[in-house]
Parts: structure tokens; sequence; C-alpha cells
């Protein structure tokens, strides 16, 4: 069954989009969109960076993402202007990246592949990093759920309670590094913020609790992928854009048809 | 040591800065007392709360909280997005997960029983007030703690919002520690008055605050007039009817105060 390409492709977009929902839901909590942008954007200087050591695209994106991820929550915490610090490390992260791969040779032209992903590509060692990955970033969201959700809704509120917010938005920083490293390969980074942040947005419309917020957000994303691959099929399209394109027709639905 | 927080010669600076925010304050507060904070902005009453809690590192100065103590915190201004969506009951919940008998009896505590399935986002200021000491006090709290609870509250619902304290208090026998603009009401319920401005100005009960110099000097005619309407409320204050302005279920006319 695993011989299939399509088969391999279903069941990368399915892990990717099982952890991405929930996580998702993160970043539309604490209305970091932009931060996941920027995490995604270095990205694509790990990817130059694992062509020119010849090292594994995923621990390239994943080193480049973490570092990233650790700037960027330690400049907030420092008071930073968020969204200016992110616009310039975002962008001089992805200049650089671009710079850089030009160097690596015959690296150029696989560059659409990384920056919209290509799925149809995924192999077996693949399928095994994203499906590990996910189910690791899933537990630690479970485990330390009540406090992410405690610190996402109020900081001052959760610190009364003996949590230390910092220590949580450095957990969903690292958890977003690990996601965006795994959805490389799926959607390609320039479309990553879109896989965490269009699900959660179209759940957000019929979600009355936090939990059916996060479970609807990965439906909506698991549904996405399986339309989104089916349709980029039948109209030859790029898959990862086909995907996003489809979890937006569904945000645009929910919007229409909202309830809270 | 009997008291419940006490601290000594307490310092705080501007977070990276050497600017003093508070000056060498004493501070203590016993089992079951109600002692308010009162200051102009920027006197340093929040900074006070927080070094007292342990949310902000200290200049100088040290504060010791009784072993076990356990804290009901309501910070001001709590702020709660509408990207979140979440309704008074998960509330409760939060981070420590509680019965539905328990958050129902909570909530009916503190005057807004059965809001349980409301959006937080869709209460009004005084309702949210209601539901975050409800959550406080889920927690069985020795100490109560109130940064400006009853901001953007009209008159009658920081009246009543003071008198659901006192009744809290009695009840619960915990102490509450506020800050608070509210000059007049807070004379009223507090057992002791500190009046901060970067250091204790004075400190007493509220007789002996609202008469003291400093604290004239500090609040100005405001204080004149208030203290007038203190004493005028008092001799309207009938005893035990405290709480003598109930709501019923289906009259919630504090809503719609945001």
């Amino acid at each position: 069954m695993l011989d299939d390409f399509f088969t391999r492709a279903i069941l990368a977009g399915l892990g990717l989009a099982l952890v991405a929902g929930p996580l998702g839901c993160f970043v539309v909590w604490r209305r970091m969109a932009y931060f996941g942008d920027s995490t995604a954007h270095a990205a694509i200087l790990g990817v130059a960076l694992a062509l020119a050591f010849d090292i594994s695209i995923y621990a390239g994106t994943l080193a480049v993402a973490v570092v990233m991820a650790v700037t960027v929550a330690a400049l907030v915490s420092r008071g930073q202007a968020m969204d200016t610090m992110l616009g310039v490390l975002s962008h001089s992260a992805l200049a650089f990246g671009l710079v850089a791969i030009s160097f690596v040779p015959g690296a150029r032209s696989d560059l659409s592949g990384y920056l919209f992903g290509d799925i149809l590509a995924v192999g077996r060692s693949d399928l095994v990093l994203i499906w590990g990955g996910a189910a690791l970033v899933l537990a630690v969201l479970m485990i330390r759920w009540q406090r992410l959700l405690t610190s996402s809704l109020n900081e001052e509120l959760a610190m009364a309670v003996g949590i230390d917010p910092r220590v949580e938005r450095l957990v969903l920083s690292l958890a977003l590094a690990v996601v965006v490293a795994l959805a490389i390969r799926v959607v390609g980074s320039l479309l990553i913020s879109a896989m965490l942040i269009v699900p959660a947005a179209a759940a957000r419309g019929w979600a009355g609790s936090p939990e059916r917020m996060a479970a609807g957000a990965a439906s909506i994303a698991a549904a996405s992928v399986g339309l989104g691959l089916w349709t980029s099929l039948r109209l030859d399209s790029p898959a990862g854009p086909t995907i996003v394109t489809v979890a937006a027709i569904f945000f645009v639905a929910s919007q229409i048809l909202r309830r809270h | 040591m009997n008291a419940l927080i006490q601290a000594e010669a307490l310092t705080i600076n501007r977070p990276d800065s050497a600017i003093t925010v508070l000056d060498r304050v004493d501070f203590r507060i016993s089992p079951g007392e109600i002692v308010t904070v009162v200051g102009p902005n920027g006197s340093g009453k929040s900074s006070l709360v927080r070094a007292l809690l342990g949310h902000m590192p200290l200049a100088g100065g040290r504060v010791a909280r009784r072993a076990g103590l356990r804290i009901g915190y309501v910070p001001q201004k709590v702020h709660v997005d509408t990207a979140i969506p979440m309704n008074v009951r998960r509330f409760l919940s939060l981070p420590r997960r509680v019965s539905d008998a328990e958050a129902e009896a909570a909530l009916a505590r503190t005057g807004v029983p059965g809001l349980g399935r409301r959006p937080l986002t869709q209460l009004s200021g005084g309702q949210f007030q209601r539901v975050l000491l409800a959550r406080a006090l889920l927690a069985d709290p020795h100490l109560l703690v109130l940064d400006e609870p009853t901001q953007g509250l009209d008159q009658p619902g920081i009246v009543a919002f003071y008198q659901l304290i006192e009744e809290v208090r009695r009840q619960t026998g915990a102490a509450v520690l506020m800050v608070s603009h509210d000059l007049l009401v807070v004379m009223r319920s507090s057992d002791r008055v500190i009046c901060l401005n970067g250091h204790v100005c004075c400190e007493g009960t509220p007789e002996h605050v609202s008469n003291a110099p400093e604290y004239r000097a500090l609040f100005g005619a405001e204080a004149q007039g208030m203290l007038a309407l203190y004493r005028h409320h008092h001799d309207h204050d009938h005893d035990g009817t405290v709480s003598g302005h109930v709501h019923g279920p289906g009259c919630d006319h504090d809503h719609g105060h945001a």
C-alpha cells in the first residue's frame, strides 16, 4: 500500500494536519500568526544549509527554525516590538536563505519544491519522520494542555497559579519549529503558516470550547489535505497550494455559516 | 509567624532600570483581615501586589509568605481575547479541573449563578469580575488578592462588589488584600488602609487614614468630600443588611455596563 505515491502523500498530509490543527489554534489564540510566518521563512535558510553541508533537510530546517523560535521568544520576553522584530528576522532569514541556496550547485532548480512543497515525492522515511514528529508535538500539547491554555488566555492569571508564561511560550515556539520542519515537504515553507492558521480560523466560527476548536481545526486540515490532493490530481495543479486553497474555501464557508 | 504575608523594607525598581517604584515598604496582612492599598496612578500599588505574590524581582528587602499559603488572585484589567472560545464553566476549570457542582457553587456564592454556559466575552464588566472572583475562590484561598477589582464598574456595581467581598470574607474567613481607586467604598469595607505613593504615606484604620494630613495632601479636596460622604453613608448602613441588594434570577441589572 505504501508503494503508491498517492497513498504516501495522503498519509504525510494527514499526519501534518492532525498536529497543525491544534497547534494552529494556539497560533490564532495568541495572535502569533506572524510568528509562524517568520519561523517558516527561516526554514529556507535551513534548506540551504542542509544542501550545502549535505545533511537531512529536516535536520537543517529544524535547527534554523529552533534558533529562530528561541530568538523571537527571547526578544519578545525582553519587550521588543514584536511585529518589527519578526519582520526583520523573517525576511532577512528568507533573503539569506535564497542567497545561500544560489551558491549550492544544482539546488536552484529544486527551489520551488522547498518553497511550495513536493508532497507527491514523499518517501517512507519522510512518513516515519512526519508521523513521529507529529505524535511527539501532539503528546506535548496534550500533557501541557491546561497550562498552555491558561497562559494563552491570560499570562497574569497563569502566573498566579505558579505557571511561568515564558516556559509555555518557549514550548509553543519549539513545537512550532518542529512542525515547520515537518511540513517543508508537504506544503513547503511559504504555505506552512497557512496550514496552521487557516483551519484554526475556520474552526473558530463553530467552536464553543478550546477543545472543540482544536478538534475542528484538525478535522478541517485533514479534509483539506484529502480534498486538496484529490483535486490536484484531477486538475493537475500543484498539491501544496491546492490543499491550502481548499482550506481557504472551508474558511469562507465557516464565515458564512458562523455560529459563535 | 501569624501573618499570611509579611514584607520588610521592600524595594522595587522599574524593570531594566534603576528607577525606584517602591522604596522600603513594610507590609503585613493577618488572617481574616481586609487591607486596602490606595494611592495615585504610578504610586506602585500593583507593583507592591506583584512583589508580595512573588511575580516580580525585588531590588531590596524581603517577603515572607506563610508556608502552604493558598492565594486567590484577580489581576488588574484581565483582558480575554475573543480568539479563544471559552465559556464561564470551562474558564473555572483552568488550570485545575473542578466538578460541575463546585463550579456552580462558586458562581452562586459570587452572585452569578447559572452563567456557566455564557462565553466569557459576552459578560458585562460586573459579571466578569464576579466570575474572576468565583475562580479565585475555587482554590479555597487563605488570602484573596484583588487588583482594582471594580475598574470599569458603575457606582452601584462598585458598592455591590464590595458588599460581596465582605460577605465572602465572613463566609470563608479569607483575608483580602485589595488595590483600589474607589476611596469611598474602600473606606467602608476595609479594616486597614495603606496609602501608598512610592512609599507608605500613612496607614491605619479608615478613620485614621482619612484624617491624616498625608492622605489629604495626596487626594486633596476629593478626600474631604469623600470623608463627608463616607460618614453620611455610615449613618444609613443598617446592621445585618450588608447583602440587602439581592439579584433575582431574572433580574440582572448590572448587565451591559461593560
